[in-house]
């Protein structure tokens, strides 16, 4: 895998210095959340976002977009990570969009990604933990269309939505691959009951209750009973975008940690004159460059559409989750007391760390995927 | 450019079809199968022979070093198919040796023209086997602590003193030793001495390790007379030649966080762990191993694009010998009360408990982990007083 093209730094300096003026945790995440927010981002910002065309990055240039892949947009969510930043940008413009690119829904829905006035999101988990095999949400034929009943969790940004892509089951028994149908779902749908939760990092999630809620044919997407591959694709690129994110995560976390071994003095020394310490944040700074190297391996093969792609989005969300984990425990134990109030920054990233480590899957989930297409 | 490696990749194919004998595609399976050529090398095989032979005939023992010193001169582009090529058939390194992956590289930065001249087609040949002697007894982590010493007697330097962990050191022809030739500056005062393993007053005692076998060796130096010619770089200026190499070095032992297989092989996949928690523990341990083999690719491009940290060999060094200790926890855990077997031919003469033995020594060798440690913290987290 290659290094970064010079088009791909300009991206990432552009990204980095957006977000960490724009998106800053005072500016975004602490206003937010203080004013109690519906929908826990700001819908500013994400214009800001289109203006400058990173809602477009995962969009065709035949659609409008910058025809991008992967890489790019794990150059961004590495920024968002850093700064904490609130934002539509990896279920909007790198999930969904990925989901519904090529089909007839990218028509309907492609223009309001690009101009940052629509909000999408993608419902998976019916359980408190991740398991698309495991849909249960019955769709059963009706008419000219389907009705559905049943449940769906963790839907991030849900109660946000225009448009909710929805896994539900057309065929097939619980477990089984094959039989899941992907529905794009208007958030208006009748019998759509949405109740939008607040979660520990102050981001949303909507836990949506189906009854007897109809969709037209024309709402599936893709083949009827096949949604599994489209729907693996999907996840392969929200866990290759989270881990990216995870690793900006890790290192905003480890840099204020630095700066405070830097700046922090006990017993009339410098803290981070202690070996004890020095070599714990040596051993965080080695796992957090392990961690980037496995996203930006992971976006690349996604790219590249190398077999070897969907292992890869396991391995790395495994790893950032792991080493984001680390991060921001060593961040707040090295913060000592100040590390524990809400006043400081550092406990914001262990809230976000815990929701982006669960969503598509924690650490465990993905071992296990390694393990098994790994052959034991 | 594209069309020109396709070509290149094609000619290769062809080329390595041709000349590497069956025998050397298999998994090298012990430290004897190994090819590391010297004076009194015996090949195991007609095979190994002449795929040596074939090898270094085009510079391809050393691809990236210059034709003129026994290189293939080949751009790194093409030196990447090469390995890509060789590892589709699974051929063996024709030539493992200290000096293709330390002492060639720190002359090529700090040799004149005659050594380059004169020890690098030796390297690149197998003529040549070398070893280094660092370690000292009182001198191990704080390596810049030497006290072997080297006197100016005009036309020759008389070296006294007893180096430690020297690799093969009985079964090398050459030394690259440091030595102290200034008691005024602890680091300023190191230079670095080149000599024949047979000049009188050179003796080896191997050490035996935990392994059961003996990879190291205490050397002794007793009145040895070194011709001026063969110090590299400046009197007193050895511990930058030094510090080059161990960079080289740390990188070569990082490569083993990769595993004998390379990257693509889990460890889970080998030994398919049975036991849960077992198989558990090692699809950890397989997210850790596949993340770092993408580490060991990134690394590699960095470094060669000059956009690494000159310490990030310290980080690597670090995290790939931590990974290989805990490959071979793993491998005798899934292995059971076999993988305990010492010298059974069932175990391949113990191979499992021995290679575990061994790579203890993984984190301790080329600067320990918290030496690692210490120079991540100075030189690229800058942390205070470190």
């Amino acid at each position: 895998m290659g290094l970064l093209t010079d088009d791909q730094k300009m991206l990432q300096e552009t990204a980095a210095s957006f977000l960490a003026e724009e998106g800053s945790v005072g500016k975004q995440l602490r206003h937010w959340r203080d004013i109690g927010c519906k929908d826990g981002f700001g819908h500013g910002l994400w214009k800001q976002f289109a203006e400058l065309g990173l809602t477009g990055i995962c969009i065709p240039e035949s659609d409008g977009g910058l025809g991008l892949g992967a890489t790019e947009a794990a150059l961004v969510l590495e920024e968002i990570g850093r700064n904490l930043t609130p934002s539509p940008f990896l279920a909007t413009a790198v999930v969904v969009a990925r989901a519904i690119a090529g089909t007839q829904h990218a028509d309907r829905w492609f223009p309001g990604i690009l101009t940052g006035e629509t909000i999408l999101a993608l419902a998976v988990d019916e359980g408190s933990r991740h398991g698309p095999a495991q849909t249960a949400l019955e769709a059963k034929r009706q008419g000219n269309g389907f009705v559905l009943n049943g449940c769906k969790q963790f839907v991030v940004q849900g109660a946000s939505a225009d448009m909710i892509v929805t896994a539900a089951r057309t065929a097939g028994s619980l477990g089984e691959p094959d039989g899941i149908t992907l529905f794009a779902m208007p958030r208006d749908a009748k019998g759509l009951e949405i109740e939008n939760v607040a979660l520990v990092d102050s981001s949303k999630a909507a836990r949506l209750t189906f009854e007897n809620v109809q969709l037209d044919a024309d709402a599936v997407i893709g083949e009827v009973d096949g949604g599994w591959a489209p729907l693996k694709r999907a996840l392969a690129a929200g866990n290759a975008g989270a881990a990216a994110e995870l690793v900006g995560v890790a290192s905003g976390a480890s840099a204020m940690t630095l700066d405070y071994l830097r700046q922090r003095k006990q017993f009339g020394k410098l803290i981070g004159e202690f070996q004890a310490l020095q070599h714990r944040a040596a051993h965080l700074y080695a796992e957090i460059e392990i961690a980037r190297a496995a996203a930006f391996k992971a976006a690349q093969l996604l790219d590249a559409g190398d077999e070897q792609a969907e292992l890869y989005a396991s391995v790395a969300k495994a790893k950032s989750a792991d080493v984001a984990n680390f991060a921001v425990r060593e961040g707040v134990q090295m913060h000592g007391g100040i590390g524990m109030t809400d006043e400081h920054d550092i406990g914001l990233y262990m809230k976000r760390e815990a929701v982006l480590g669960e969503l598509w899957g924690d650490v465990y989930y993905h071992r296990e995927q390694v393990a098994r297409l790994s052959g034991y | 450019m594209t069309t020109d490696l396709d070509a290149f990749r094609a000619e290769t194919r062809t080329w390595l079809e041709a000349n590497c004998p069956a025998e050397m595609r298999q998994p090298i399976r012990s430290e004897a199968d190994v090819c590391w050529g010297g004076r009194n090398w015996t090949f195991q095989s007609d095979a190994q022979r002449s795929w040596l032979e074939a090898m270094a005939g085009r510079g391809w023992t050393v691809p990236d070093w210059p034709k003129d010193y026994g290189g293939g001169g080949l751009p790194a582009e093409e030196a990447r198919v090469l390995k890509e090529e060789m590892q589709r058939i699974g051929a063996r390194p024709p030539l493992t040796s200290f000096g293709i992956s330390m002492l060639g590289p720190a002359l090529l930065a700090f040799g004149t023209e005659e050594q380059k001249g004169h020890y690098l087609p030796q390297i690149a040949r197998g003529e040549i086997r070398w070893c280094q002697g660092y370690s000292e007894p009182g001198a191990g982590s704080d390596l810049a602590g030497l006290q072997t010493k080297a006197e100016d007697k005009g036309d020759h330097w008389l070296v006294n003193g007893q180096k430690v962990w020297t690799s093969y050191a009985d079964k090398a022809d050459w030394i690259f030793c440091l030595v102290r030739t200034s008691t005024e500056s602890k680091q300023g005062g190191i230079s670095f001495l080149l000599f024949d393993m047979a000049t009188p007053g050179v003796s080896t005692k191997p050490i035996l390790l935990i392994s059961g076998n003996s990879p190291f060796c205490e050397t002794f130096l007793d009145d040895v007379k070194v011709p001026k010619d063969q110090i590299v770089g400046e009197v007193n200026k050895g511990w930058d030649v030094a510090k080059y190499l161990l960079g080289h070095e740390r990188e070569m032992i990082a490569g083993m966080g990769l595993g004998a297989g390379g990257s693509s092989v889990t460890l889970g996949s080998v030994v398919k762990p049975a036991d849960p928690l077992l198989r558990a523990e090692i699809a950890a341990f397989d997210v850790n191993a596949l993340a770092f083999a993408a580490m060991s690719e990134r690394f590699a491009a960095m470094w060669k694009a000059g956009e690494a940290h000159p310490a990030s060999p310290s980080m690597m060094k670090y995290a790939g010998t931590e990974l290989n200790k805990r490959r071979n926890e793993l491998a005798v855990a899934a292995g059971g009360s076999e993988a305990l077997e010492w010298d059974s031919e069932r175990s391949g003469g113990g191979s499992a408990a021995r290679n575990w033995l061994r790579s203890k020594g993984n984190s301790i060798e080329g600067g320990t982990s918290e030496i690692q440690l210490n120079i991540v913290a100075k030189h690229i987290l800058r942390l205070p007083g470190a």
